[in-house]
């Protein structure tokens, strides 16, 4: 592996698609999005007339025929120019609403949901947490009952990001009570009778991104909306550990480098005590500490997102990677803020924004302390 | 009905631009080449009318090795191939020697259209269709902010500063496009994954006929005699308002003839 594989003439195509399509259509509207709390649909309809919301899914599915290489070159391309995590986690939700029913094969559901969905004229949501369950995800007790051709659906899930706008709902349900045997992957419709949005919740960033609480209550479902064999919901959401958890490290990294590049710029321009702030060695020492954290970040992640793209099964590195991610775009955007001074603090300055949405990275996709276990379990210690 | 659209490949145009030292040419190697904005117009109306009435559009490009960056966001907008004309001999031709040596690679591509963009960034000089329309005795279409094709006709608007006017001649015919013409799409990924795989024709001087000493720096009716560095900005000059603001701003209008 060389680093080229991220330089082939088609990905630096695709990186400047990616820029160009982030500075048209989405930095000049993205404080009007934060506002109304959530993307409009026609933006998935220019993403996907782009060809970028199915760039890592294979062409059978509708998708573009791309692996794990592109979408991180897609999803850091798009930070680096402008966007946010906070965008990129709605725009691109398909990412995790999808991948069970491409995997699963089920024709039907795939021209159903999957083709469409990339084609931007549907939006999918995941729904695996609960009011009681979140990384702990044997702990899940959404029930689904066979009756019949039909599932009946109970339950309450919460913080499903883009659900309060979503046509389908991949919903992670119990079927058994073994905890991890016992769950299954079923689609439902968000026009089914007993399916609501409860409400939209207000968060402390991500703010373009609609979060839903939804409540299932006697919702009745096609038993050939199951996604895969009933009980493999587990084995199923296990497979996409990996690459949910190599995508927020992209978000890391990525927000983090965009981060500094902005604070390189403002401390270059802001002139304290008669000087531009950049001649003091201590904002020059402080930036070459954010440069640091970016670019170690930046290569261990390239590094993993390789191995993952050609087929190796990483549980420790993927989950190491994430955390230090996270952690370097936390220090950098807490830094960042600091280097702004008062304008870091306020709202319309763009790194206050990064320091509101990267809160988020660390809790999301398994929490920090939840990776670390994994991590420490990988190794045998 | 097929389609040749010219493209070139300029230097960013954001970039801080150099002349080379020795030839005075412009510097191509210390910035990145990025598509000549106007071609981006021209590609997308070329696809429509494709798109519209059928029939194949080929990208020509003159230019160095580079260049096939140019031809392949081309490609991946939808062009179905590309011709580049690529020679040593080429380089430094002016717009006279560039519309020869297109007028000579467009004799090896069957074609009812050709569409440029009206001018590239780079030189801005706007000739080159002009030119190319006449050595290929074919009718000149240029400025056009909108082009209907018809059956072996086209007619175009062509805008002028009061308005426009309605151009209509047989076909072959060279058209060039203004960006009013229309909003060019993105290159998608899908396109970027196929782009590699369609065909792509290089001619050198001798394989589209070009004679060696009509183009080039040797070859070029024009010639930069000198050139000199854009001087350097002046430092602005700071009134302080002391409630004489409004005068003083009047004087200094005055001063520059401005009023």
């Amino acid at each position: 592996m060389t680093a080229d594989v991220w330089s082939t003439p088609e990905r630096v195509a695709l990186r400047a698609l990616a820029r160009e399509f982030t500075v048209r259509e989405v930095v000049p509207y993205l404080d009007e999005w934060e506002a109304a709390g959530e993307l409009p649909r026609s933006l998935h309809e220019k993403a996907a007339a782009a060809g970028l919301l199915g760039v890592a899914f294979p062409e059978t599915a509708g998708g573009q025929g791309g692996n794990a290489i592109d979408s991180a070159i897609l999803s850091e391309e798009m930070l680096y120019a402008g966007a946010s995590s906070g965008l990129l986690a709605s725009l691109f939700t398909h990412g995790i609403a999808l991948p069970h029913i491409v995997g699963s094969g089920n024709a039907e559901l795939i021209d159903r949901y999957a083709k469409p969905t990339l084609a931007g004229k549907l939006i999918g949501a995941l729904a695996v947490t609960e009011p009681d369950a979140g990384s702990d995800v044997a702990g899940i007790r959404t029930r689904a009952v066979r009756d019949g051709d039909t599932y009946v659906v109970n339950g309450a899930k919460t913080f499903i990001t883009s659900s309060t706008r979503a046509d389908f709902v991949t919903t992670l349900v119990r079927t058994g009570d073994d905890p991890h045997h016992g769950l299954s992957l079923i689609v439902v419709d968000t026009d089914t009778p007993g399916f609501s949005v409860v409400r939209r919740l207000d968060k402390m960033g991500w703010l373009c991104s609609d979060t839903g609480e939804l409540a299932y209550v006697d919702v009745r479902v096609p038993a050939s909306q199951l996604v895969g064999a009933e009980g493999s919901a587990f084995a199923q959401v296990a497979r996409n550990f990996a690459s949910e958890r190599l995508g927020l490290a992209t978000h890391g990294y990525g927000v983090a480098s965009r981060a500094l590049d902005l604070t390189v710029e403002w401390v270059r321009n802001r002139t304290a005590f008669g000087k531009p702030l950049i001649g003091k060695q201590v904002v020059r020492h402080k930036l070459v500490e954010m440069k640091r954290a970016v670019e170690v970040s930046r290569v261990y992640a390239h590094h993993v997102i390789e191995r993952h793209a050609a087929g190796e099964q990483l549980f420790a590195e993927a989950a190491l990677a994430k955390n230090q991610c996270v952690a370097a775009c936390e220090f950098v955007v807490n830094e960042a803020v600091q280097l702004h001074g008062g304008a870091g603090y306020m709202r319309g300055t763009e790194v206050e924004r990064h320091y509101r949405d990267a809160r988020i990275l660390g809790i999301g996709g398994g929490a920090t302390e939840v990776m670390n276990d994994l991590i420490a379990k990988a190794l045998g210690w | 009905m097929n389609i040749v659209v010219c493209v070139k490949q300029v230097p960013d145009t954001w970039a801080e631009k150099k002349l080379s030292a020795t030839d005075k040419t412009v510097d191509r190697e210390s910035v990145d080449g990025v598509m000549n904005e106007l071609d981006e117009y021209a590609v997308e109306e070329a696809l429509r009318i494709k798109e519209a009435s059928g029939g194949e559009v080929t990208v020509l490009t003159m230019g160095p090795d580079k260049s096939v960056e140019t031809i392949r966001k081309a490609l991946s907008m939808g062009a179905d191939k590309a011709v580049h004309l690529v020679d040593a001999g080429l380089h430094g031709s002016d717009a006279l020697a560039t519309s020869y040596a297109l007028a000579k690679a467009l004799g090896t591509i069957e074609h009812d259209l050709v569409i440029l963009g009206v001018e590239s960034t780079d030189a801005r000089m706007s000739v080159v269709p002009a030119m190319l329309a006449e050595r290929l005795g074919a009718a000149q279409l240029t400025f056009a902010r909108k082009v209907e094709v018809g059956d072996g006709t086209v007619k175009i608007e062509r805008l002028t500063d009061t308005g426009y006017d309605v151009v209509e001649a047989p076909t072959p015919a060279v058209i060039s496009v203004v960006e009013k013409i229309n909003e060019p799409r993105y290159p998608s990924f899908k396109g970027i994954m196929a782009a590699k795989k369609k065909p792509l024709t290089t001619l050198t001087l001798a394989d589209a006929g070009i004679e060696a000493d009509k183009v080039g720096l040797g070859g070029s009716a024009t010639t930069v005699a000198d050139v000199a560095a854009r001087p350097p900005k002046q430092a602005g000059q700071i009134v302080k308002d002391e409630g004489d603001g409004g005068t003083k701003l009047a004087e200094f209008l005055a001063s520059q003839k401005f009023v």
